[in-house]
């Protein structure tokens, strides 16, 4: 069994598994928890409206940390968009997901993709840069902070490597983008990658906890 | 079907070769073996007066699809000479003798040029039961190494033989191997595809007889110079697939634009052999320029690598039932870990509290000795 017949086939059946599995145990796991009842009143009498509220104020910085925080959120929102949309929009991926759903969509021609996936990764690797370099972020920065963002940058660099056929052979590149694309599905659930989950519930309940004490968040 | 001392120069000149035509395929040769052109005359040079090098052909599990391939050509070719000037001395499918005098015509051939000629294998060795190919009551695999003991170089002529092709495709009935499953004693160079190009088999010959020596081979045993590129890389429908246009079906609007047909399942990106370049029927066409994907007929395994009709970027073993059971085995386990989750936190309500281990209750200062101080 050659390396690309292994990352098409047993590495990606196995990631794949155990992505869905991670992914659906710590959903449920978390959501099953027991919450804490409140000990006072509430001093608001639309809390889901105001958690809704606080889910979508948080997409965009606040204005008293607009300048200390604005860098933070554009280079998130790029390169989680751009992610997506490569991820998406990509014709050889969208095949991907026609070959495991029995249906595709319409995809981004190639060079529009390939731009975005460009810039998705200069973003990433400017990002991993300054959690290095900065000593704030370092300090604050874990394990998991650090392999959570090379290994979302992993198939983006990958991909874009055997793309372009870029220095070793096309069907080993594949093998190797598609082994990054293994080892983040196997990351994903146990990380900080998971947040994809968790993100819009716990702001919510944060929006709900702070209305509910009159703190307009 | 001996071994004539008549150099090449002579039979070409009796068969009404023109001077011109020989020295036309000695450049040729040398620019397919990516050989400076200073060479050319040294090759025919070579030829020339080179004697006919035996050549024994052994015909194991094989569809005599490469014979044929390499044989048949409709109109007779300077390629087809070359063969023509090799002694074969064995060959099932072509030699005029049969039954016992075959076989003797064989041992007789390999007497004569012990050390020295060529065997040429076309298909795969069974290893299971020995009955299942053998020739003049002999198994494959005791032929094989009786008739290679004494072989200067093995030609693997074909996927069968170069690494089991079809016949060693699951559930490998036959427990089919290749040659270099074989005999590791020997030089062996591969020449896959199912069949192989024909130029490709002559100029491998023709590199051995003009040298002596074998052309630089891969980490497959392939000639480099025939087999360093992938069909892709080559692929007169690459700048299609560069910019994402790809054929839906074999018979849409992208097809007879001639897109490119990665997303048919074109192997063509992990396929390496020269069959955009040299193509078959004296350059006319190969599988890609007639509508359809590479199969990656050169490659090994390539009959056991999923569909020939699925693209290279889907996954050969995922599919959505495997990813509902593990998507149910996370319900189940995820319920387990909730539960489990509510109990502790149910206990710790209920309990008195007990400090974290590993947590060691920090003493408070007295009041008063802190007032004096």
């Amino acid at each position: 069994m050659s390396l690309l017949d292994f990352a098409r086939g047993p590495a990606l059946q196995w990631a794949g598994i155990i992505f869905v599995l991670g992914m659906v145990w710590r959903t449920l796991g978390i959501f099953m928890l027991m919450r804490s009842s409140p000990l006072s009143a509430n001093r608001d009498n639309h809390l889901f409206e105001h958690g809704v509220r606080t889910v979508w104020s948080r997409f965009v910085p606040a204005p008293v940390f607009e300048k200390k925080v604005s860098f933070q959120y554009v280079a998130g929102w790029i390169w989680h968009l751009g992610f997506l949309v490569v991820l998406l929009f990509y014709k050889v991926h969208v095949m991907f997901f026609e070959g495991l759903l029995g249906f595709g969509w319409p995809a981004l021609p190639n060079s529009i993709v390939l731009a975005i996936a460009g810039v998705t990764l200069g973003v990433l690797l400017w990002l991993l840069g300054r959690r290095i370099f900065n000593p704030v972020l370092r300090y604050i920065s874990t394990f998991n902070d650090y392999s959570s963002v090379i290994i979302t940058t992993l198939p983006i660099l990958t991909g874009l490597l055997t793309f372009t056929h870029f220095g070793i052979a096309y069907e080993t590149l594949l093998a190797i983008h598609m082994l990054s694309i293994a080892l983040l599905l196997v990351w994903f659930p146990f990380s900080k990658l998971f947040h994809v989950i968790t993100l819009l519930p716990s702001r919510y309940v944060l929006g709900v906890k702070f209305w509910r004490r009159g703190v307009q968040a | 079907m001996t071994t004539r001392h008549v150099p090449l120069g002579e039979r070409m000149q009796a068969r009404g070769i023109s001077r011109r035509s020989f020295m036309k395929f000695c450049a040729t040769t040398a620019s397919l073996l990516a050989l400076p052109p200073a060479l050319a005359p040294k090759i025919a040079q070579a030829l020339e007066a080179q004697h006919r090098p035996s050549v024994i052909w052994l015909s194991f599990q094989e569809c005599t699809g490469c014979a044929e391939s390499f044989l048949r050509s409709n109109t007779p070719s300077v390629e087809s000479l070359i063969f023509d000037t090799i002694s074969l001395d064995y060959q099932h499918t072509l030699m005029a003798a049969s039954g016992h005098a075959a076989e003797e015509a064989r041992e007789e051939a390999m007497k004569a040029n012990w050390g020295k000629y060529i065997v040429v294998v076309d298909g795969s060795i069974p290893t299971g039961d020995m009955g299942y190919s053998t020739t003049a009551g002999e198994s494959n695999i005791d032929t094989l190494k009786h008739v290679a003991e004494g072989a200067a170089a093995i030609v693997c002529l074909g996927t069968c033989s170069a690494y089991g092709g079809i016949p060693l495709a699951d559930p490998n009935p036959t427990g089919a191997v290749s040659v270099q499953d074989v005999i590791t004693d020997k030089p062996i160079i591969n020449v896959p595809g199912c069949p192989p190009i024909p130029a490709v088999m002559t100029s491998v010959l023709v590199q051995f007889i003009a040298f002596g020596a074998l052309p630089e081979l891969d980490h497959l045993n392939r000639p480099k110079v025939f087999y360093g590129q992938n069909i892709h890389d080559r692929c007169y429908r690459r700048p299609f697939y560069e910019r994402g246009q790809f054929a839906e079906s074999f018979d849409d609007e992208g097809a007879r634009e001639g897109w490119c047909l990665y997303k048919l399942g074109c192997k063509g990106p992990t396929t390496y052999n020269a069959c955009a370049v040299l193509k078959w029927n004296e350059g006319t066409s190969f599988p890609i320029e007639a509508g359809h994907g590479c199969l990656g007929c050169s490659e090994p395994n390539f009959w056991d690598k999923g569909s020939f009709y699925a693209p290279l970027a889907t996954a050969t073993h995922l599919d959505t039932t495997e990813l509902a059971v593990g998507a149910l085995a996370g319900a189940a386990v995820g319920l387990g870990a909730g539960y489990a989750g509510r109990a502790v936190q149910k206990r710790n309500k209920q309990g008195p509290f007990e400090a974290q281990p590993g947590v060691q209750p920090t003493a408070q200062p007295d009041p008063a000795e802190k007032e004096k101080s």
